[in-house]
């Protein structure tokens, strides 16, 4: 059943893919450091949507939907327009060429990232697990 | 989306007069001792005066250059302010003065945070980066990878950025002639991985396809060649254009699971890159299998190999490197590059680490988890083909 972006049941279902992930367990095993992941309106999608996880040593410990991004302060963000992040999750743009190309932002702890690469493939791989739909 | 990014290329005989076109004030030359020795700076300087540009030399660089020898040349460099830098050696001479181009023009971003992500370096404004390539294999004249050595840590980054490339790339055969037969067959065995890797990785693209497969089949007709007879000039061009046309191709693309291995085994067992990255080949198809057939077929058929009937490609090519690297005097296994099994079995838990934390790793067409790559390490410590 697909399951609507945006919601909390979507960043549970999130997190529960996440914690159910031994590619993600072996690959985040030393990442600390929550995220936010923001998606911003486009000519296509009106709403900007945030989602917070906070993860540690390959653990999904919570996430969340986020109305103000100045409610937490994460150590990471990625963000992008609604459009490519649609295709992420997708699987028909490959999330580190979004980033490499500038398409997806990304803002914190460069050297963690560059440490554990996959951690953040691993990630995205997690959230493409189940179908999501998009709020109109 | 995707780019395909490359630095202009100048090859064959007597491309190092490009040099004496250049037109600036000063040049920076990124080597090392023993290309100091082997007289090439001498005829480097010698192009660079005939431009009229002065030029300071800094022959520091090790094999597996470290964050330290980066941050000494950068220190050298802004004294010198150099409008060129001329980096002329192998892949740790050029992925050094790489780096040192970013700190030199970028003093805010450290060469350990070089990233895939920032988009604006802005390079070019204050210098430009000749690579001058003296080894055949490494292809980093035209990549915009960077691997550096983190001697704290035991452990090797790859630090990428595809504004970090050389603006030129001279690629001239004549500075390969005393390479020796061991380096030869080494950075041989670097480039044939680039461009099986490059062709069979997630990210293969149309740009990079023909490139690798055309760097395959050079590199399995002239690399025996090359190996046997140094002075065999054919083959040394070949063999030249061959890494670098293999590392457009995979600098483009990228390189996969035997460079995320090769990379975890070379940071704690110093065994050469192209060595170490080329034992593997061979492992890393049998493992990918049947994920690539496709590909490795393909690669069968530029090479003119024939797949019996009921075999797969991937073992046919497997086999096809292990012949040509037991031609070349490679070693067919870990244990075969003389690695004690104590110290194997002691370092199994950094290698796997290494392995599993290695960028390379994301584009591979099959990702090992723990216990994969740790049985991975095992079969290869040993000879054995993958059968897993």
């Amino acid at each position: 059943m697909a399951i609507l972006f945006g919601t909390q049941e979507w960043a549970d279902a999130a997190c529960k893919e996440l914690n159910e992930s031994q590619a993600y367990k072996e690959a985040a095993k030393n990442w600390e450091g929550d995220i936010y992941i923001i998606v911003d309106p486009d000519p296509s999608f009106k709403h900007r949507i945030i989602n917070y996880f906070d993860l540690w040593h390959g653990e999904c410990r919570s996430g969340c939907v986020v109305k103000d991004e100045n409610e937490k302060s994460p150590k990471y963000r990625i963000w992008g327009p609604f459009t490519i992040m649609n295709q992420v999750l997708q699987k028909k743009v490959d999330p580190v060429q979004a980033m490499m190309t500038g398409k997806l932002k990304v803002k914190g702890d460069m050297a963690q990232i560059m440490k554990m690469p996959r951690a953040a493939v691993e990630l995205v791989n997690c959230m493409t697990m189940f179908e999501t739909v998009f709020p109109d | 989306m995707w780019y395909f990014v490359v630095p202009e290329v100048v090859f064959g005989e007597d491309a190092l007069s490009r040099l004496a076109e250049l037109k600036g004030k000063s040049a920076f030359i990124v080597t090392d001792k023993n290309i100091v020795n082997l007289g090439f700076i001498d005829k480097v300087k010698e192009q660079l005066s005939q431009a009229g540009i002065k030029s300071n030399v800094f022959d520091e660089v090790e094999p597996d250059p470290s964050l330290q020898t980066v941050r000494k040349g950068v220190v050298l460099m802004n004294q010198y302010q150099p409008d060129w830098i001329v980096a002329v050696g192998g892949g740790s001479v050029m992925d050094a003065a790489k780096s040192m181009r970013v700190e030199y023009e970028r003093p805010d971003i450290k060469a350990e945070e070089i990233n895939p992500f920032i988009s604006d370096l802005g390079l070019g404004t204050k210098t430009k980066l000749i690579c001058i390539p003296t080894t055949s294999g490494t292809g980093a004249e035209v990549t915009f990878a960077v691997v550096l050595t983190d001697t704290a840590d035991q452990r090797k980054l790859g630090l990428i950025n595809c504004e970090i490339l050389s603006d030129i790339a001279i690629v001239d055969p004549a500075f390969t002639v005393a390479m020796p037969p061991q380096i030869t067959s080494d950075t041989g065995m670097d480039a044939l991985t680039h461009a099986v890797e490059g062709f069979s990785c997630t990210w293969k693209n149309d740009f990079t396809d023909g490139l690798c497969i055309r760097a395959t089949q050079l590199i399995f007709q002239y690399l025996p060649r090359a190996v046997k007879n140094g002075q065999d000039m054919e083959a040394r061009e070949k063999m030249h254009n061959a890494a670098t046309v293999a590392g457009i191709g995979f600098g483009n693309s990228l390189a996969a699971l035997a460079h995320a291995t090769g990379h975890s085994l070379g940071a704690v067992f110093h065994t050469p890159h192209g060595r170490a990255v080329g034992l593997f080949l061979p492992y890393t198809i049998e493992f990918i299998g049947d994920a690539r057939e496709e590909l490795w077929t393909e690669i069968a058929y530029a090479l003119k190999l024939e797949v019996p009937k009921g075999k797969k490609a991937a073992s046919v090519l497997a086999q096809a490197i292990r012949d040509l690297s037991r031609n070349i005097k490679q070693p067919l296994s870990i244990k075969e590059a003389g690695i004690p099994s104590d110290k194997f079995n002691s370092s199994m838990e950094k290698l796997i680490d290494n392995t599993m934390a290695d960028g390379s790793l994301i584009v591979s067409a099959r990702v090992p988890n723990v216990a994969e790559t740790e049985k991975f390490f095992r079969y290869a410590y040993e000879g054995k083909s993958i059968d897993f």
